[in-house]
């Protein structure tokens, strides 16, 4: 196997806040190699852009971020990100790493040409390019984007938001990052650009090796356009694996319990997980998602559950994984600790009522 | 795309159409409230001295007596013609003393202008920059106390503490150079008598900064407030997010976005100035507009306040519309 272009280990950015500190990512681990691309889902306000920023080294001033985040692109050469100084992480932010967002509407400067935003990425990386060379690398970006290069003078106003996105794209690849986070890239979009944006990032790391991290909501994409995924809930990643095998055989109760709730033409019914995700200053004991879990036993809200690797080369962050996997593990929930969980049921009947 | 909006020649052309009418109610506000106010030149240079129907006399001399209407259409004349009419208790044209006083009064606006600018950009880029600093709890402090403090407070307390030392005990010298723009410290210039440049720059000093006092306040928390909105936008953090260096990501991407609502605030900020200015020139005895306006109202000459007032209302049109151009200029989205 290839070495991974980025390896994240025991990741942690928390932010202070009056009430005590938010642990909006705590202690996430994942690889990602050459030209794969992983998808990242889980419920709003799970960790998931946090996790996005953190990678990057653009969480918030008021963030501590612990742990390690090894780049192995050109410029990185096997450095930790995290602790790295501001004008070092400039250098890379552009050729080394890149970021699109959510919401591509604000993201161009308003007051500046699209050839402005181009020239400006371009020359602060490559400063031997002359001004002829940065504006042709800029054009062929675009026009790899269905940006047609009469529009290259043009305000960022006077495009519509699918284009905005691909412009972002455009803007983020012509700088060719080793590593992308792409941050919920087709959330404001329609579904016709949803599908143009997806194809875009598929080819993306066809024709340059780009490794990616895609974060969504969305499960047909992670299906769609995914080689692994990685499910997060409340800070932690609780499943991680193959997309196929996640998909075709969730094996997290939080995972099954999120494919159920996929709305999809067959769908009859609407199934959604009682609860909301939890309170990350005081996160629950034991396993994050004990209260919301529909198999929870009494031993998961006060026993953190181990990770385990399935024979399917899944790893699951869950007790009855744990237990499935080597049935001593169960002495670690004491006596009566595998009785189910009550909880769950006063909590699902007082969220219908 | 149907967003490709209009041209800025376009914008320019609209946006003086519209200052028409606006010009125009503001023309009827001062003819109304100069016929409001009390009494007129003729009873008050005499004093309850004359007897009624000698008074209706000199009334009907002055025009005072003639149809509302009548009265009305002659003051749109005057201002077409841009003579603005003559006074009555002196039996000067308006447009001199415009032309002649202008000069000092531009010259000290100016003035409160360059210190509102060297004081306010600087401490308020500082403030958004290095929010809850001591720098920005320190400028903030002073721009409310500078903007709470009215010039007839501020200006004799400066007279008082600095009076003696600014040389602006001294009267100002006698210029003996020929008057070409009516702009003192021009005219010195222009002739080279840099001895005069010097004595009118020292007796500047004082009235610019009691003037400028009044909107340095508004200079500082506009820019802060602005920057640090600005630096909170999502395409600051995709600039970051490309590479794009520190100095650049403020410079350039934040404090030009933030200065759009700036230049706004500070064009309305004139109308201030100019009405700062008629007090301030009072209190330093500054040869400006203003200080004949205190003189002519004291002798009800409401031909002379009546010209003088719509001169300063059409500046501040003006000025209004200058801003919006060159908001125009820096922020492509402004147009019509």
């Amino acid at each position: 196997m290839t070495e991974p272009v980025l390896s994240v280990r025991d990741l942690r950015v928390w932010y202070g806040t009056e009430r005590g500190p938010v642990r909006a990512v705590d202690g996430v681990s994942f690889d990602v190699r050459p030209g794969e691309t992983l998808g990242l889902v889980g419920e709003s306000g799970c960790g998931k852009s946090t996790l996005g920023r953190g990678v990057l080294g653009l969480a918030p001033t008021v963030a501590s971020v612990d742990g390690e985040v090894i780049l192995n692109s050109k410029g990185g050469k096997g450095r930790n990100l995290v602790g790295l100084p501001a004008k070092e992480l400039q250098k890379l932010r552009g050729p080394d790493l890149g970021l699109i967002f959510q919401e591509p509407m604000t993201r161009l400067n308003p007051l500046m040409r699209i050839s402005q935003h181009f020239e400006e990425a371009l020359h602060t990386h490559h400063k031997d390019l002359s001004k002829n060379e940065l504006r042709e690398r800029a054009i062929e970006a675009l026009r790899g984007m269905g940006i047609p290069a009469s529009r290259y003078e043009s305000y960022p106003h006077e495009f519509s938001g699918g284009m905005r996105q691909r412009i972002m794209i455009a803007l983020a690849l012509v700088l060719r990052p080793a590593f992308i986070v792409a941050d919920e890239p087709t959330t404001a979009l329609d579904v016709l650009v949803e599908a143009q944006i997806i194809k875009i990032l598929a080819d993306l790391r066809k024709n340059f090796d780009t490794s990616l991290v895609l974060i969504t909501h969305n499960l047909g994409i992670v299906a769609e356009a995914c080689d692994r995924v990685a499910v997060m809930y409340a800070g932690h990643i609780v499943e991680q694996g193959d997309a196929r095998e996640v998909f075709a055989n969730p094996q997290h109760p939080y995972t099954k319990e999120l494919l159920r709730s996929t709305i999809s033409l067959s769908t009859t019914g609407l199934h959604f997980i009682p609860g909301s995700p939890p309170d990350l200053v005081h996160p629950p004991e034991g396993c994050r998602f004990s209260p919301r879990c529909p198999v929870a036993m009494q031993g998961c809200a006060k026993v953190e559950p181990p990770e385990v690797v399935l024979p399917s080369g899944v790893h699951s962050v869950c007790w009855q994984q744990a237990i499935e996997v080597d049935p001593s593990m169960a002495d670690e929930l004491g006596t009566g600790g595998r009785e189910p969980l009550a909880a769950v049921k006063e909590i699902s009947v007082a969220d219908e009522a | 795309m149907s967003k490709q909006s209009g041209s800025l020649r376009r914008y320019i052309l609209t946006r003086i159409a519209l200052a028409i009418p606006m010009v125009l109610i503001l023309l009827v506000l001062v003819f109304v409230l100069m016929r409001v106010a009390p009494g007129d030149p003729i009873s008050a240079s005499q004093g309850g001295k004359l007897n009624a129907a000698e008074l209706a006399a000199r009334r009907h001399a002055a025009g005072f007596d003639a149809p509302m209407y009548q009265q009305f259409w002659d003051y749109l004349k005057s201002v077409v013609t841009l003579n603005f009419g003559t006074t009555f208790s002196d039996h000067r044209q308006v447009r001199d003393i415009i032309i002649e006083n202008g000069g000092a009064t531009l010259t000290l606006t100016f003035g409160a202008l360059v210190f509102a600018s060297v004081i306010g950009i600087p401490v308020g880029l500082l403030a958004g920059r290095l929010r809850d600093s001591t720098i920005d709890v320190a400028g903030r402090l002073f721009g409310i106390l500078s903007y709470a403090v009215p010039v007839i407070v501020a200006a004799p307390m400066l007279m008082l503490a600095f009076g003696a030392t600014s040389g602006q005990a001294s009267p100002l010298v006698q210029l003996n150079v020929p008057t070409q723009t009516h702009i003192l410290i021009v005219d010195a210039m222009i002739v080279g008598d840099w001895d005069a440049v010097g004595d009118i720059a020292n007796h500047l000093v004082l009235p610019s900064i009691a003037l400028g006092l009044l909107i340095v306040g508004v200079f500082i928390r506009m820019i802060r407030i602005n920057l640090i909105q600005s630096l909170q936008g999502d395409y600051i953090e995709a600039a970051r997010a490309r590479g794009v260096k520190e100095t650049a990501v403020v410079g350039r991407h934040a404090f030009r976005n933030a200065m759009v609502p700036v230049i706004t605030v500070l064009g309305l900020q004139v109308a201030m100035l100019l009405s700062g200015a008629v007090l301030t020139e009072r209190i330093f005895t500054w040869p400006g507009i203003g200080r004949q306006l205190i003189d002519y109202i004291n002798q009800r000459d409401y031909v002379a306040v009546q010209g003088i007032v719509t001169v300063f209302a059409l500046v501040v049109v003006v000025i209004s519309m200058l801003i919006d151009f060159i908001n125009a200029l820096i922020d492509p989205r402004v147009r019509y």
